[in-house]
């Protein structure tokens, strides 16, 4: 269901970016903010309730949900791809060892590592990052030392549903185009970053990230464009099957 | 991600008028109970003839199509749909693993027939036995996925099965030396069976064939589900370790549930093939692994006769109920309600009515008993059956 929310994030930035383009920051900001409430409000009504429900509940809702938030998008945005404003132009580069680089990608890898530094951190050394790991280690055992499991799950939604709205500004200023159905995508392929590093290693993740990444661009780059995808889940399927805890990964609390 | 159910469960129904109503049917649920096979044969017959009749007499479904042929052809096409939500059923319903690339096996079982006999390949294959074909290849590829993902568990696996999903039809579309990629492969060939004729406007043969491949496939399901195989799927979805402790071989048993899924949809991919007479790499996408769930989980997971009313009631209002809303609305030149094109909120629809039977209703409309006890135990004992630590990457020995 993380991932599924993701999958909002991405399309919900269009409204923002249509809206609120004068300012980078304010952009970021405040899609990041609306998005993460909306998390919360996601979790408190589809999420909460099916807590202790059978494990496949949860999951049909989580379907549900991506299907209600894309489909809301597609009703308001229209099936085809909405522009966004590139609010850096693609024609601001400079040079650098041969290379041309435009400035947008600069910021938007500045933005991304900053992103996960502070999420890092956060979830390292604070005391809410310290609930969230012992909550997904073990909910029953983190509830009777004193966490506040709604808080913290809360909390957790809001984070990844502001992480997603932040990816999908990045994407509209890189692309300048959105649609309503990238989160779908995009989310499988989080799901893939995120298992490739090891689920609950954010670090792995990234790392993750960058491994997908490179997988696709390479394909693309060897002519192979309309096999990437597929390669992405085959490199899913085959993660799942021989290295479970990921590449970067440690043994999880859950293991029994 | 653990898993503790150990908090009650909200109330949501409670004996009374139903217990009543059972009364009543005593004797004809004791014969059906008895003779099931007779009981589904008969009931299938008298469903058979009556929807024609029905909609062909009753005034609001008379005036949709200018013939009722037009409705037999859907019915025919919305068989697909039924026999689609009934292989899903073993895998969600019995078994209690969520795949979500349930079309992918529908699109191997309609790319098999298509390989078998089109123009395309210059084959020409007869489509009786390649329906059966078509149901082993598909249950191969059920296996070949389900062997090396079942260990997972719960959001891994329907993640997993997510990604064989798009796969799938990606591999269809790209590999267009041998399935013409998004041109789809046309001239499937129909039927051949005396001097019936399948092609042509009159949809009654490929009507009567569904009717008799889904009569089996309901009859087969009621047996494998009361089987030692069935129990044992159960077993695996209320407590899958404790299944285990008492002897259910947990690998077989969910490869079964996978490869007999698969083979309903292989079957069902097969008739489509021949019914459409053409495939299409679009036409598999993830959009239709959602409708199939959304049918499964509508009518009542676990139950074999609710999840087909339910596939068969939510195909009737995608294909035919959303569009006569919209001409209804034009027609009728209500503002606002014409400019909207109903057709659009399909998906919106499903996708609310998943959360909230999720949230209300988590049997299904029409529920099979068993499920909507286990569902509702927490009810009845004060709390729910015991915590279970749920690990979602399968790290305990089976």
């Amino acid at each position: 269901m993380y991932t599924l929310t993701r999958v909002f994030g991405q399309t919900g930035a269009v409204e923002d970016l249509g809206y609120l383009a004068f300012l980078l920051i304010v952009t970021i900001a405040a899609t990041m903010l609306i998005l993460g409430v909306l998390g919360v409000l996601i979790e408190r009504f589809a999420y909460r309730p099916l807590r202790n429900a059978p494990r496949l509940a949860p999951l049909i809702t989580a379907i549900g949900i991506s299907f209600i938030l894309q489909n809301i998008i597609q009703i308001l945005f229209g099936p085809s791809p909405v522009n966004t404003p590139q609010l850096i132009a693609l024609s601001h580069r400079f040079e650098l060892l041969g290379a041309s680089i435009p400035y947008v990608d600069v910021f938007i890898i500045v933005l991304a590592v900053g992103l996960m530094v502070g999420l890092q951190q956060f979830v390292n050394r604070t005391k809410l990052g310290r609930a969230m790991r012992s909550t997904a280690q073990d909910r029953e055992a983190a509830q009777l030392m004193g966490v506040d499991i709604n808080r913290t799950i809360a909390a957790t939604f809001f984070l990844a549903a502001a992480l997603a709205g932040a990816a999908g500004v990045i994407q509209g200023l890189h692309f300048g185009n959105i649609k309503f159905d990238l989160g779908f995508q995009a989310g499988l392929k989080a799901f893939t970053a995120a298992v490739l590093g090891g689920i609950g290693n954010i670090t792995g993740a990234a790392l993750g990230g960058f491994v997908i990444g490179f997988f696709e661009v390479t394909a693309a780059a060897f002519g192979f464009n309309q096999w990437g995808q597929a390669l992405v889940f085959t490199v899913l399927i085959v993660v799942l099957i021989f290295r479970p805890a990921g590449l970067f990964g440690q043994q999880l609390g859950e293991r029994a | 991600m653990s898993e503790i159910r150990d908090l009650p469960a909200r109330r949501t129904s409670g004996p009374g008028l139903r217990a009543q109503m059972n009364q009543n049917l005593q004797p004809v649920r004791r014969f059906a109970n008895a003779h099931r096979s007779i009981t589904i044969i008969v009931a299938m017959t008298f469903v058979g003839i009556f929807l024609p009749l029905f909609v062909a007499v009753v005034p609001p479904f008379n005036t949709f199509f200018p013939t009722t042929d037009l409705w037999v052809n859907g019915f025919a096409i919305s068989g697909i749909y039924v026999l689609l939500a009934l292989g899903l059923n073993i895998v969600v319903g019995l078994s209690g693993l969520l795949d979500l690339g349930y079309a992918a096996f529908f699109a191997i079982g309609s790319y098999t027939f298509a390989f078998a006999a089109s123009p395309f390949t210059n084959q020409d294959f007869p489509f009786w036995p390649m329906l059966l074909v078509g149901a082993v290849v598909a249950a191969v590829f059920g296996i070949l996925l389900g062997a090396p993902t079942l260990r997972l568990r719960g959001d891994y696996l329907a993640i997993v099965t997510l990604g064989f999903g798009e796969i799938v039809p990606i591999v269809f579309l790209n590999a267009s030396r041998y399935t013409d990629g998004p041109n789809g492969i046309g001239g499937i060939s129909k039927p051949v069976l005396f001097d019936i004729p399948f092609a042509g406007t009159n949809f009654y043969p490929f009507y009567i064939t569904m009717l008799v491949i889904l009569t089996i496939t309901i009859i087969l399901n009621y047996r494998l589900q009361e089987s030692r195989l069935g129990r044992a799927w159960m077993a695996i979805r209320e407590d899958e370790l404790a299944a285990a402790s008492n002897g259910v071989n947990t690998v077989t048993t969910k490869l079964l549930a996978f490869a007999l899924g698969a083979s309903t949809a292989g079957l069902a991919g097969v008739y489509s093939a021949s019914k459409l007479g053409g495939v299409f790499p679009g036409s598999f996408d993830f959009t239709v692994s959602f409708t199939v769930l959304a049918m499964v989980v509508l009518g009542g997971m676990g139950n074999i006769w609710g999840v087909a009313v339910g596939a068969f009631i939510i195909y009737t209002i995608q294909s035919v109920i959303l569009k006569q809303l919209n001409q209804f609305f034009d027609d009728a030149k209500i503002p606002f309600l014409m400019d909207i094109d109903f057709i659009n909120y399909q998906f919106l629809i499903y996708g609310i009515a998943l959360v909230a039977m999720m949230l209300l209703r988590p049997e299904g409309l029409f529920p099979s008993s068993r499920r909507k006890q286990e569902l509702h135990a927490a009810d009845d004992e004060g709390e729910g059956p015991p915590g279970t630590l749920a690990d979602p990457i399968g790290a305990t020995p089976q």
